[in-house]
């Protein structure tokens, strides 16, 4: 073997060992609150090392029915969805007509939604908070949802008249010419051809509303409309004066579990959505 | 073609149906953008010019006298402090590691590195509120498997109650930001780091440079477009996702050690009942961002196009 040859796999086994600790630092932690899951609070408490001795399903039951899990599952499923649907009736069209249609105001809206991208709904969830509550629809998560979607047409505008602007015009004028009217052009020709688009703005658009805190926690008050995230910071405060250790863990699971199954189910698609929308901008 | 689309469209009779059909398309849309997004931002800017609690009827006038008080306010300046320290480590460490790891993971021949890819990726995809619980209890005191990983290695003089000490919180707080976001940045670097062609390097190793040497001489002059693209997503996202893992991991009512801009202006909304003034912080933040944006901006160099 030549030296070079040698080097070579001293450098790459090195680098395995390098993101095998990484690989470590970031699939430890998960692992451990899986584990911890099953664990009574005794073992918990014992150590973090200990596999539990029997298998506690109890835990998860707990978390499910004792701290409302359940229920929040469902709230969030519905939110989500809700939002994504509100989401994809806005910004198709209006991505179309940004992307293709010349009309009274349509630069002045295009800076306006390119301007949108600077405000983080973090910044204005108090003022939100004001607006709702004067229209008399805090508590209501249809306006939740409305408010989501809202919040995602910046981004999603942008990417999607990017997408739009590179489908070849002489489809239109085709269809155009065979009497296709600007409806049919938009949902029979445009939607077909931008659905590498349209995909990329759902999976992005579920993962941020299933995802979503402030908002959920700010603009819902009652405990049984709570969404996943916030049922689960509050099993978390509900911990320091319970001591059902195994439960919380569970709860956490309960939330992280969909994101795995998710994210193992369209990992390609999501990497490759990230490059898209961003290295465009 | 232009021409001809343009007198096909002027000679239908449909000139009504298309404005139907715009209205269609923008009008949803343009409503709830001005009401969900543009009415509440200009409402933070006017009503950082009044004393008011936010829900009762009394509103006073202040001029900038919120703005004045925010000058002399020690919480304020912690706060923002804070966030400037979160913002430079998560920026500095996030983008190192990303870098690095995308280079090696571009130009490694190891078979499994499409594994790391997805692994390392996946933290991102998790709510901040699954992140908080997390590292609340991977930092907790007795229980969590931080200081017990160093009581296994001896360390015990280095364990801490991580999110109960003023000197630790911020590195804990940043440490979770980081695990959270580097496999986001490896993979939009890998992306920018495949357009690279390959020849480049092989020239580089026939002329015997470094793989060091050759990361900063031609890796990062080449991806350089995107590095400058992700320093303002870093701007915007420690803004807000340092608020968000703040209030899961810290308890709000203890003292302002991991205080940031964001906490602070919800707590003197939604705590203090000083609305007027939480306007005048969230003011702070809008010309903060967008003054840190325009300074990055001006030094990666602006690409012309």
């Amino acid at each position: 073997m030549n030296t070079a040859k040698v080097k070579r796999i001293i450098y790459d086994n090195l680098m395995r060992i390098v993101m095998l600790l990484i690989s470590i630092i970031v699939a430890g932690p998960i692992l451990w609150a899986f584990i911890t899951s099953f664990k009574t609070s005794a073992e918990f408490l014992r150590s973090p090392w200990i596999l539990p001795a029997k298998l506690q399903f109890v835990n998860y039951v707990n978390a499910v029915q004792k701290a409302h899990m359940g229920q929040y599952f469902i709230n969030s499923i519905a939110v989500t969805f809700v939002s994504l649907a509100f989401l994809l009736f806005l910004v198709v069209p209006a991505s179309y007509a940004l992307a293709r249609q010349r009309f009274f105001g349509s630069k002045m809206i295009n800076l306006l939604v390119l301007a949108g991208l600077f405000i983080n709904a973090n910044y204005i969830v108090v003022p939100l908070f004001i607006l709702l509550k004067n229209l008399n629809s805090l508590d209501n998560r249809l306006m939740l949802c409305a408010v989501y979607a809202a919040t995602a047409i910046p981004f999603n505008v942008y990417l999607l008249s990017g997408f739009m602007k590179g489908i070849s015009r002489e489809y239109e004028d085709a269809a155009n010419i065979d009497g296709c009217g600007p409806m049919m052009i938009l949902y029979r020709i445009i939607v077909p051809m931008a659905k590498p688009g349209l995909i990329t703005v759902s999976l992005f658009g579920f993962m941020t509303f299933w995802n979503e805190y402030m908002l959920a926690l700010t603009l819902l008050t009652t405990p049984g409309k709570r969404t996943l995230s916030v049922g689960l910071k509050n099993l978390m405060e509900i911990q320091k004066y319970a001591t059902n250790w195994g439960a919380m863990f569970a709860g956490l699971v309960i939330v992280m579990l969909p994101t795995m199954i998710f994210y193992a189910s369209v990992q390609k698609k999501l990497t490759d959505g990230i490059t898209l929308g961003g290295i465009k901008g | 073609m232009k021409t001809l689309n343009r007198t096909i469209k002027g000679q239908t009779k449909g000139e009504w149906r298309r404005r139907g059909f715009l209205a269609y398309c923008i009008l949803p849309s343009l409503i709830l953008y001005l009401t969900f997004m543009i009415y509440p931002t200009l409402n933070v800017f006017g009503n950082s010019l009044f004393h008011w609690s936010g829900l009762s009827p009394n509103k006073r006038f202040a001029g900038l006298e919120n703005f004045a008080n925010l000058m002399n306010d020690r919480v304020f300046w912690l706060a923002f402090r804070n966030t400037i320290f979160l913002m430079s480590v998560v920026t500095v460490i996030t983008m190192a590691l990303s870098l690095f790891l995308a280079f090696f993971l571009t130009k490694t021949r190891l078979k499994e590195r499409n594994v790391y890819r997805t692994l390392f990726f996946f933290p991102n995809v998790l709510s901040f509120v699954v992140i908080g619980t997390l590292f609340k209890n991977i930092y907790a005191p007795s229980t969590g498997i931080l200081n017990n990983l160093l009581k296994l290695f001896g360390l015990d003089s280095w364990c801490h109650a991580w999110l109960g000490e003023s000197g630790t919180v911020l590195w804990a707080i940043a440490a979770a930001m980081i695990w959270q976001a580097f496999g986001y940045y490896m993979v939009m670097y890998i992306a920018g780091m495949d357009s690279i062609p390959r020849d480049v390097y092989e020239a580089a190793d026939i002329a015997g440079a470094s793989k060091f040497r050759q990361f900063f001489a031609i890796t990062v002059p080449l991806t350089w477009e995107i590095i400058r693209v992700t320093l303002v997503f870093f701007i915007a996202s420690t803004l807000s996702t340092s608020f968000l893992v703040v209030s899961v991991m810290t308890n709000t009512s203890q003292n302002y050690s991991s205080e940031v801009l964001l906490s602070y202006m919800y707590r003197q909304a939604f705590t203090n009942a000083n609305f007027g003034y939480s306007m005048a912080v969230a003011v702070f933040i809008f010309l903060f961002s967008l003054f840190l944006a325009i300074v990055v901006n001006i030094l990666t160099g602006k690409k012309e196009n």
